[in-house]
């Protein structure tokens, strides 16, 4: 076959995009999610559980069981962290339309989907000692079901688009208005529950703590902070090389 | 410039067309003739430089009046099927502002030769008769620009000696005509211009005249297997 | 004769077009749309048998002797009014899809915002005429004085469908766009349904029980804040979902 220069041009540029995309490919794969934020994040999880398990107090009602309430709590205010900062991403990325924003909202969805999860599941670990029953529809818990639900919708929503500035696009707008729901969803609830109280049992909600429970929780919070920052980077380095991938396989297919 | 992701679709054009000239846009699958004539049409706003139609920018806020006088034929009918034809083309008229519409749409449907069959429901017309329809519903405003995207596709002898005359009669009243077509006899018979596209850019551009059809037609055909 | 600029024609200025504002726009997207629906009647079917079977299931899973009709009324009208509104939703933006017709209402000199408000207004009158029957037919089958309190019902009703639309009509968009449509908007939606689902039934079973109805105002100062603030913002957002 007749080879005239446009067509050697070809090869050659068909022959390097393919070369980046397999190097692309392969740095998926690498262990290199491994890293110093991880390990510490780690550490400080392990040392914060040390010092609830051993060096904490158990609460004198409560027993035991209320030790779960460190885990429970700053996984609640990490969760509505991971939202706030997909709103905000979501904000920048409808106004600048950059792309990186779009990247951190999706690694924080995914993180924040994961503390929320964490804290439906230790809710009721929780409750049921205390409470005798597993689910109880309080404010928060109400509240941070209906923050899963919405977590749940945008990844959902991401994974049926392939075109990478629709998705954006289309996430953004469901970030945005999740955030708009929130304050709506919280007044429902609170009305809702002032009107049909609930069995209570003792005031779990706002235990009043002796500085060396407060500072555990302390302690516990910013581990958790820690936990989440090093899981959206590990998280977003991979949407990165995602990212990557995608455009050299476009560019693949433009190109022939 | 209009980049799709990192994929330059359309890049580096410019041309300048004025009322009554008509421009043959000639390229192979993939060459961003369809994203230049959807930017044309104000569906897409450019990543980066300016798009002006008649010196105005389409998807600005002053383009409304700029928008109403150009017209977008594409081998998608862009119909509701379950409306009949005059509906359609009603929608449209009046949709531009016409303040006339039915007449204007009855005259449209008239130049099409699908006037008989103003009443039926588009879905129940052949392809063909649907195309005729869609072309209706694009001239019906006189547009001074009319964008066509493969406007023959599916067009039998009467609705293609139609489309050309109805393009025909636009260009007469100073309409400017842009026709994305691969039948290259069909594009070069209306154009005063010609181009051929590759990869996002104008790989030739020049004046109907200076083209001699033959040697024409052999290197487009090598541009064109050169992509392959 | 002179040239023809883009924007002006000579001899032609009494027959000048006028380009619809807002309003008119909205109207004729709106008209449109009911022509289309008018025309099959499908759509408006289904979503009114969908909504007497729910009726009817709900009735027949319910133990009249442990639960009062009073107290399960209003729960079942709001519920099935939400899952029959998300029916006439789907197919929304259905027919813009079909032969991207979408693309005729995008290059016409009409606001953006006019497609979606269009289209809203289209899906209001559908979900209010389902409702027009399913709430009649709730009272009937569960044997519930709604009658009496038919005035601030049609209210709360006005309401509701005005937060569902709202919400749907641009989630129907997105949806319409992604391989995922039917599960989407579903799932998208429901999550913000839900207060007004909430306040819905919270008013309209304290209005049945008699209640005063300062007592349902705070229920009602929700959902006029969510209609007010949702459809503000999905307005906004909607040319945000167009390709650009």
């Amino acid at each position: 076959m007749t080879t005239p220069s446009t067509g050697r041009d070809e090869t050659a540029r068909t022959a390097s995009a393919r070369s980046r995309l397999a190097a692309a490919e392969a740095a998926q794969g690498r262990p290199a999610l491994i890293d110093g934020w991880i390990i510490a994040a780690a550490l400080a999880v392990i040392a914060a559980y040390v010092r609830v398990i051993w060096f904490t107090p158990a609460e004198a009602t409560q027993g035991l069981a209320q030790k779960i309430y460190y885990l429970h709590l700053p996984a609640a205010l990490n969760a509505y962290l991971a939202f706030g900062v997909v709103f905000v991403t979501s904000i920048v990325y409808l106004w600048l339309r950059e792309e990186r924003a779009d990247l951190v909202a999706e690694a924080s969805a995914e993180v924040g989907l994961l503390f929320t999860t964490v804290v439906l599941v230790t809710g009721p670990i929780w409750a049921k000692p205390i409470w005798g029953t597993w689910w109880t529809w309080d404010a928060r818990l109400t509240l941070t079901l209906f923050l899963w639900f919405i977590y749940a919708g945008y990844i959902v929503l991401r994974g049926a688009i392939v075109e990478p500035s629709l998705r954006a696009r289309y996430s953004a707008v469901l970030g945005i208005l999740g955030a708009l729901l929130i304050p709506f969803i919280h007044m429902s609830v609170y009305l809702f529950r002032t009107l049909h109280p609930m069995p209570i049992v003792l005031k779990p909600d706002r235990p009043s703590l002796p500085p060396e429970m407060l500072h555990t929780l302390m302690f516990s919070f910013a581990a958790f902070v820690l936990v989440y920052l090093a899981l959206v980077r590990a998280r977003y380095r991979l949407s990165v090389e995602r990212a990557r991938v995608e455009e050299l396989e476009a560019s693949l297919e433009g190109g022939r | 410039m209009r980049a799709f992701g990192s994929r330059r679709a359309v890049d580096g054009v410019s041309l300048a067309l004025r009322g009554g000239e008509c421009l043959a846009l000639f390229g192979p699958n993939g060459a961003g003739k369809t994203t230049l004539l959807r930017l044309l049409a104000g569906l897409l706003a450019p990543s980066a430089g300016t798009c002006l139609v008649g010196g105005v920018a389409l998807r600005a806020e002053g383009g409304r009046a700029a928008r109403s006088r150009v017209g977008l034929i594409s081998h998608a009918s862009m119909l509701y099927s379950a409306l009949t034809s005059r509906e359609n083309v009603e929608f449209a008229a009046k949709m531009y502002g016409l303040r006339h519409p039915a007449e204007a749409a009855l005259r449209a449907l008239k130049a099409m030769r699908v006037a008989d069959r103003a009443d039926t429901p588009v879905r129940a017309l052949s392809r063909g008769l649907q195309q005729r329809v869609s072309i209706a519903r694009a001239i019906v405003h006189e547009p001074l620009l009319l964008l066509c995207d493969e406007p023959y596709t599916g067009l039998d002898e009467v609705g293609s000696a139609a489309l050309t005359e109805a393009l025909g009669e636009r260009r007469a009243h100073g309409a400017a005509l842009m026709l994305v077509t691969h039948n290259l006899s069909e594009g070069l018979a209306l154009a005063t211009h010609a181009a051929i596209m590759r990869r996002g850019r104008f790989a030739r551009y020049e004046e109907r005249a200076r083209v001699d059809g033959a040697s024409y037609a052999s290197a487009y055909r090598e541009l064109v297997t050169a992509d392959a | 004769m002179p040239e023809a600029t883009l924007t002006s024609v000579p001899g032609r200025e009494l027959d000048a077009p006028q380009l619809p504002g807002l309003v008119r726009a909205t109207w004729l997207v709106a008209r449109k749309d009911l022509a289309i629906e008018f025309r099959t009647r499908t759509a408006y079917f289904s979503a009114l048998v969908f909504a007497l079977l729910g009726l009817t299931i709900f009735y027949f899973a319910w133990d009249p002797t442990a639960v009062a009709a009073i107290d399960l009324a209003p729960g079942v009208l709001w519920v099935i009014f939400t899952f029959s509104g998300l029916l006439g939703l789907q197919r929304s933006f259905g027919v813009e899809q079909a032969d991207r017709a979408m693309d005729a209402l995008l290059a016409a000199p009409v606001e953006r915002e006019a497609i979606y408000l269009g289209k809203a207004v289209a899906n209001f009158l559908f979900v209010a005429g389902v409702q027009v029957v399913a709430i009649p037919a709730v009272a009937l089958f569960y044997n519930v004085p709604l009658g009496n309190i038919w005035l601030s019902l049609t209210g709360i009703a006005v309401l509701a469908a005005l937060g569902i639309v709202a919400v749907g009509t641009l989630f129907s968009a997105m949806a319409v766009n992604t391989r995922l449509a039917e599960l989407l908007l579903p799932m998208l939606s429901l999550p913000f349904f839900v207060p007004i689902v909430m306040a819905a039934a919270q008013t309209t079973s304290r209005l049945l029980a008699g209640r005063p109805e300062s007592e349902a105002w705070p229920w009602l100062r929700i959902l006029l804040g969510f209609d007010l603030v949702f459809i503000l913002a999905c307005a906004i957002a909607f040319p945000y979902t167009l390709d650009e």
